[in-house]
């Protein structure tokens, strides 16, 4: 069976002034039904950018997309009509944001905002909206007496549900989150992750989360793909890249962590920064930085190689199949 | 060698607001003591009062009430000028090196600010040569003295931070969330130099921050806050071994571990954190803790030394609180 969404070899970039910033530089992979898929990467990586050209909500100029297939249940959604692609965002694919204060419109109570994504995907009255938006902070937790207060009246954790509950109004069957707990503090964000694992059983929607937490990784996906400077180096079965990481910048990403379980003096740190994406290295984007690195790393483009079945990483010096697993 | 006189004593330190709607108890009679050398962490969540503590604290904002004694002294009582001097013994780190420099000014102008103000070179080749010094501890090159903090990525630009907390030589340092708006790789390198300078210079740290895994990483004892009090005072490994407040338990039962498979049992706490404005009398978190007990309305729970150096304030620690199952 083909999977819900494929993506292969996205390419996103934008013109500016300083020259042309590729964001995204060949993304791939496959996200099946019902599952859950973490994109992990710092500021910049180029995860934010790959999923709104999915949506294609790039604004174009200065973004353009000039390459790849986005195959969402078989249709490609970057050659569809505008109309189309319309009636799938919201309806069948919905996005939470990661801000709930900016997400939400301010002057609006919050049964007309969920209600206003029922109407625009569905035949019906706006008192049906209107119902369906109540039973859906039900569903996320807000009691329908506060269907018609406004965004300011809730805390953050309950914006946060708002929203949640808006992206599922129309039943989508992917959800792409981003970043959607970063703004909560920790009790909260519990509840809010809480919530949504909830949800996932009793909807089944396949779910991709952004997030730059691997901790919400390890709680939450099923699947997780590495973001570095706008390409996939790693990409992985949770437990996989958990156990071995393959990509040494994943190794990097894990060493940079403070443990809770042990007593390290020193974090062992990626040396430098991420490069500028004006102009990337050549060869290996992450060589300048590896502490592998190989000459050959400078010169060409590492593929993805599958390591072990369904694990894939883009590294030919320390991606060898179980090559560290006796670590 | 444990050491028998505390550097800094802040003894029911209280900070509210006025506030339209009634006083704001910001920070509501905190009391701790602070060793030549350590590093405490100030951990909680948004609004707990971390931030104003640490604030009034050096007195960038002035207290409603309460001590606060270096080496015996309560600089809270001192005049202008003796703060003024005072002021050099104690700085502050801020946490958004994105909005705490002033952007028309350039790396090495900036880095100048704290040693003109305060007058310490008579020359400017002193003055330079300090100047690149400070560069050369907080890890900056030389090259970016005349860089302005927009050419600069947020690491780098939390490095003059730091650099300018540095400049007078203080004995005190309060870090407010200074890793929070960096990425990890970068907040790991931060990490790495405030420990080695640490260990150079032997600064005193308060560490504010809601992440608990940077605050366990770089603290020796951890103060856990909520709603303007501290709820639990203790030693770093006992504190996550064996938290000892509910809230704390929920607190550390709440974080995410980056480790497969690992799960514990999650403590989901019911609602928000409830208003600072006027609270009223009992435990400021009896609203959502799940042991609350009649006494816990209207008693409020004082911060008592259950064990050496274990302080945690509830009325049934131990008693009726569980120790978290791991």
């Amino acid at each position: 069976m083909a999977p819900l969404l494929q993506i292969k070899n996205l390419r996103t970039e934008f013109v500016t002034q300083d020259g042309i910033v590729h964001a995204v530089n060949g993304v791939s992979f496959d996200l099946g039904e019902g599952e859950t898929l973490g994109v992990v990467g710092e500021s910049g990586c180029g995860k934010s950018v790959s999923m709104l050209s999915l949506m294609r909500l790039i604004p174009q100029p200065p973004g353009r997309i000039t390459e790849g297939e986005v195959l969402f249940q078989g249709q490609d959604l970057l050659h569809v009509s505008e109309e189309a692609i319309r009636r799938v965002r919201g309806n069948k694919i919905a996005m939470i944001f990661q801000d709930p204060m900016t997400s939400l419109n301010p002057v609006i109570t919050v049964d007309k905002q969920i209600a206003e994504m029922v109407l625009l995907h569905n035949d019906v009255t706006e008192q049906q909206a209107l119902e369906r938006a109540e039973e859906m902070l039900e569903l996320v937790g807000i009691k329908r007496e506060r269907a018609k207060d406004y965004p300011h009246q809730f805390s953050g954790g309950m914006k946060q549900r708002v929203v949640i509950a808006i992206a599922l109004a129309c039943n989508p069957t992917l959800l792409i989150a981003d970043e959607p707990t970063t703004a909560l503090d920790v009790t909260i964000q519990a509840q809010v992750l809480e919530l949504m694992h909830e949800l996932r059983r009793k909807i089944n929607t396949s779910l991709i989360m952004i997030t730059h937490d691997l901790g919400i990784v390890a709680e939450m996906c099923d699947k997780v793909a590495i973001m570095y400077a706008g390409k996939v180096v790693e990409y992985a079965p949770t437990e996989a890249l958990f156990t071995h990481p393959g990509h040494p910048y994943t190794e990097g990403l894990f060493n940079s962590i403070p443990d809770l379980d042990s007593d390290e003096e020193e974090l062992k740190v990626i040396q430098g920064l991420m490069p500028d994406p004006t102009n990337l290295p050549s060869g290996c984007t992450f060589h300048p930085r590896c502490p592998y690195a190989v000459e050959a790393c400078s010169k060409d483009v590492p593929p993805m190689v599958e390591i072990e079945p369904g694990h894939f990483v883009a590294c030919p010096v320390r991606g060898k199949p179980y090559l560290h697993l006796g670590k | 060698m444990e050491q028998t006189h505390p550097m800094v004593e802040v003894t029911n330190l209280k900070k509210y607001f006025k506030t339209k709607r009634g006083m704001l108890h910001a920070v509501d009679g905190v009391s701790f003591t602070i060793r030549k050398g350590e590093t405490l962490g100030l951990v909680g969540e948004s609004g707990c009062g971390k931030s104003t503590l640490g604030r009034v604290m050096i007195r960038l904002l002035d207290a409603t009430g309460g001590e606060v004694k270096f080496w015996d002294e309560d600089i809270l009582t001192y005049s202008p000028r003796k703060m003024k001097d005072m002021r050099r013994k104690v700085q502050i780190v801020f946490q958004d090196p994105y909005s705490s420099l002033n952007p028309r000014l350039s790396v090495s102008e900036l880095i100048a600010e704290p040693l003109l103000v305060n007058r310490v070179y008579s020359s400017a080749a002193e003055r330079n040569r300090k100047i690149a010094e400070l560069m050369d501890t907080v890890g900056l090159a030389r090259r970016l003295m005349n860089a302005y903090p927009h050419e600069l990525d947020g690491g780098r630009r939390q490095r003059i931070g730091i650099a300018r907390s540095l400049a007078l030589s203080p004995e005190f340092i309060v870090l407010d969330e200074p890793v929070s708006a960096l990425d990890v790789c970068i907040q790991a390198q931060i990490l790495n130099l405030l420990n080695s300078l640490q260990k150079q210079f032997g600064y005193t740290y308060v560490f504010i921050s809601h992440n608990l895994s940077v605050v366990k990483h770089v603290s020796d004892r951890i103060a856990v806050m909520y709603l303007g009090k501290i709820v639990e005072l203790s030693d770093y490994k006992s504190l996550f071994v064996e938290p000892l407040h509910p809230y704390t338990q929920a607190l550390l039962s709440a974080i995410p571990l980056p480790k497969f498979g690992k799960k514990r049992d999650r403590i989901i706490l019911e609602g928000d954190v409830p208003s600072p404005i006027e609270p009223p009398e009992g435990c400021r978190f009896q609203g959502r803790c799940p042991y609350r007990q009649d006494v816990c309305k209207e008693k409020t729970p004082e911060l008592r030394e259950l064990e050496p150096g274990r302080f945690v304030a509830c009325h049934f620690a131990r008693a009726l609180v569980p120790a978290p199952r791991k």
